[in-house]
């Protein structure tokens, strides 16, 4: 693999960029493998690279049904912060977070995080009441998270309408300083890249139809739409398709897919400086480096896997950007679109063993998985490798439905997060 | 948006006027103290969440009020039959026909 630098870059320029190689090896796939990674978004591919870093383990191949990232790792609005209120999710969400600053240097890729800061509007008394109950939490959990006056919030990010007769009023913000935003598809190329290099196989264009299991019960090879592949363990690592493949091996899940939807419109010079959420109305907002405005809607009421949704739910959320942004109003839309969402009970993640000895599962990240892609792959990672958890995703396991030791953050928020 | 019939108003109106309600034909127990662990987390917890035919309730909530069952195919979203509460569930012979 050859390193991005200074020097590797102003080369290539001087020749026409015709130096370069491809990102990772596309071979056939073997017919055993140590570990099988299903699923080639951001999560799974992260899976990859840090069960070849950090526990030396590289006979692994990920299977990807369509193409790398083509899923929700590229369908998401790329927000990035770790305010969360309780310990379990503070703790991974914040270890993600972490992994993000230094990610682009570990991975020698530019996965372009940029700290702008995301602020998230608080439009009545109770959203100021919740607010302000995670701002304190989250510092008493090292978490940085602020309160912010209305004035204090049009400071800091000008477009802002916090007019009194405003449809939905601001009555102030919190602000997490060290969220942002990253591309998202660098994320799995960067992960990718990295991945092949230390002997991972990724191989794309293939469905996982089937995971058999021996007599005694653990799984011994999955069926592909490329074949019969051997391996001794298998994670799963598919989003909103998680149900579906879990079903092959015999698991039903506590899980529901809907699809979210969201938006971009036209490019135009930077005039949006940070990220700001409003979860009352649904409305989640940034700019791209390109100039788009990056717009997050809602789910849709009902379970579908259509990677659509209705034009009611995208009007509700303009609805709002445009009350709060009344700048926005004359902006065209450029290109919508939906991706499929697996959602648990409690609003939290599974990553855990699960019944089936060798079988492990990464889902349930719901509507705001992309932030915690580093977190979320590194501690999987080490959850299969080490046939046990690590410390940080003790909590997030199948039978905490079981138990009933939710992680509630849908009661936290009260609305999808 | 969907354009969903309503079994008891007989006639077609828009997904804005219903509410989902979530996996059909789930039976509340009687007796919730008595249930085990696994009982309570397979009844409270655990979905089918196909990707096919889904068996779901919906309601009526700006109409008449009432909850309905439905089959609707989870890729399509297309609705196969509308049936009232207490209705029995269709046989899988019969779903299998709706879809072809």
């Amino acid at each position: 693999m050859k390193n991005f630098s200074a020097l590797s870059l102003a080369r290539e320029a001087m020749r026409g960029h015709k130096g370069w190689e491809k990102h990772w090896r596309s071979p056939e796939p073997k017919k055993q493998y140590d570990i099988i990674i299903v699923g080639g978004g951001g999560h799974g591919l992260g899976t990859a690279y840090y069960l070849a870093k950090e526990h030396g383990l590289t006979n692994i191949a990920v299977l990807e049904k369509g193409w790398l990232g083509g899923g929700n790792t590229g369908r998401n609005t790329t927000i990035i912060r770790s305010n969360y209120l309780y310990d379990e999710s503070a703790g991974l969400y914040n270890h993600s977070l972490n992994l993000w600053e230094t990610l682009s240097q570990e991975l020698n890729y530019n996965v372009m995080f940029s700290q702008r800061g995301v602020m998230m509007l608080a439009h009545n008394v109770h959203d100021v009441q919740s607010a302000q109950r995670h701002i304190h939490a989250n510092r008493l959990n090292g978490v940085d998270n602020q309160w912010l006056t209305p004035q204090q919030a049009k400071d800091y990010c000008p477009p802002l309408n916090i007019s009194k007769d405003c449809r939905y009023p601001v009555m102030g913000a919190a602000l997490q300083r060290r969220g942002g935003v990253a591309r998202h598809d660098a994320v799995a190329w960067g992960y990718a890249r990295k991945a092949s290099a230390m002997g991972v196989d990724i191989i794309q264009n293939c469905e996982v139809t089937g995971i058999n299991r021996a007599p005694s019960g653990e799984v011994t090879e999955v069926e592909t739409t490329r074949g019969t592949i051997g391996a001794k363990k298998v994670g799963i690592v598919a989003a909103g398709h998680t149900s579906v493949l879990m079903e092959m091996a015999g698991v039903r899940m506590p899980l529901e897919s809907y699809p979210l939807q969201a938006l971009v419109s036209e490019p135009v010079k930077p005039v949006f400086p940070c990220v700001v959420m409003s979860n009352a109305v649904h409305a989640y907002i940034s700019q791209s480096d390109k100039g788009e405005l990056v717009i997050g809607a809602g789910t849709d009421s009902y379970l579908s896997y259509s990677q659509t949704g209705s034009m009611h739910i995208l009007q509700h959320t303009l609805d709002a950007i445009v009350e709060l942004y009344p700048m926005f109003s004359r902006m065209k839309m450029l290109r919508t679109w939906g991706g499929i969402v697996d959602v648990t009970p409690d609003r939290s993640p599974i990553l855990s063993k699960t019944p089936v000895k060798g079988l492990y599962v990464n889902c349930g990240w719901g509507t705001g998985g992309f932030k915690a892609t580093p977190g979320s792959a590194h501690v999987f990672a080490h959850t299969i490798a080490k046939d046990a958890p690590h410390h940080i995703n003790e909590g997030f396991t199948l039978d905490r439905f079981r138990g009933g030791r939710l992680i509630d953050e849908a009661a936290a928020a009260a609305v999808a997060h | 948006m969907l354009l969903i019939h309503c079994p008891y108003c007989e006639a077609d109106h828009p997904e804005l006027e219903f509410a989902n309600a979530g996996e059909a034909h789930i039976v509340r127990p009687r007796e919730m103290s008595n249930m085990s662990d696994e009982d309570f987390e397979a009844m409270f917890f655990i979905r089918d969440n196909p990707k096919g035919v889904s068996l779901e309730r919906w309601r009526h909530v700006h109409g008449c009020g009432r909850f309905f069952n439905a089959l609707r195919h989870t890729v399509s979203d297309t609705f196969l039959k509308v049936y009232k509460a207490g209705e029995a569930r269709p046989s899988n012979d019969e779903i299998a026909k709706l879809i072809k």
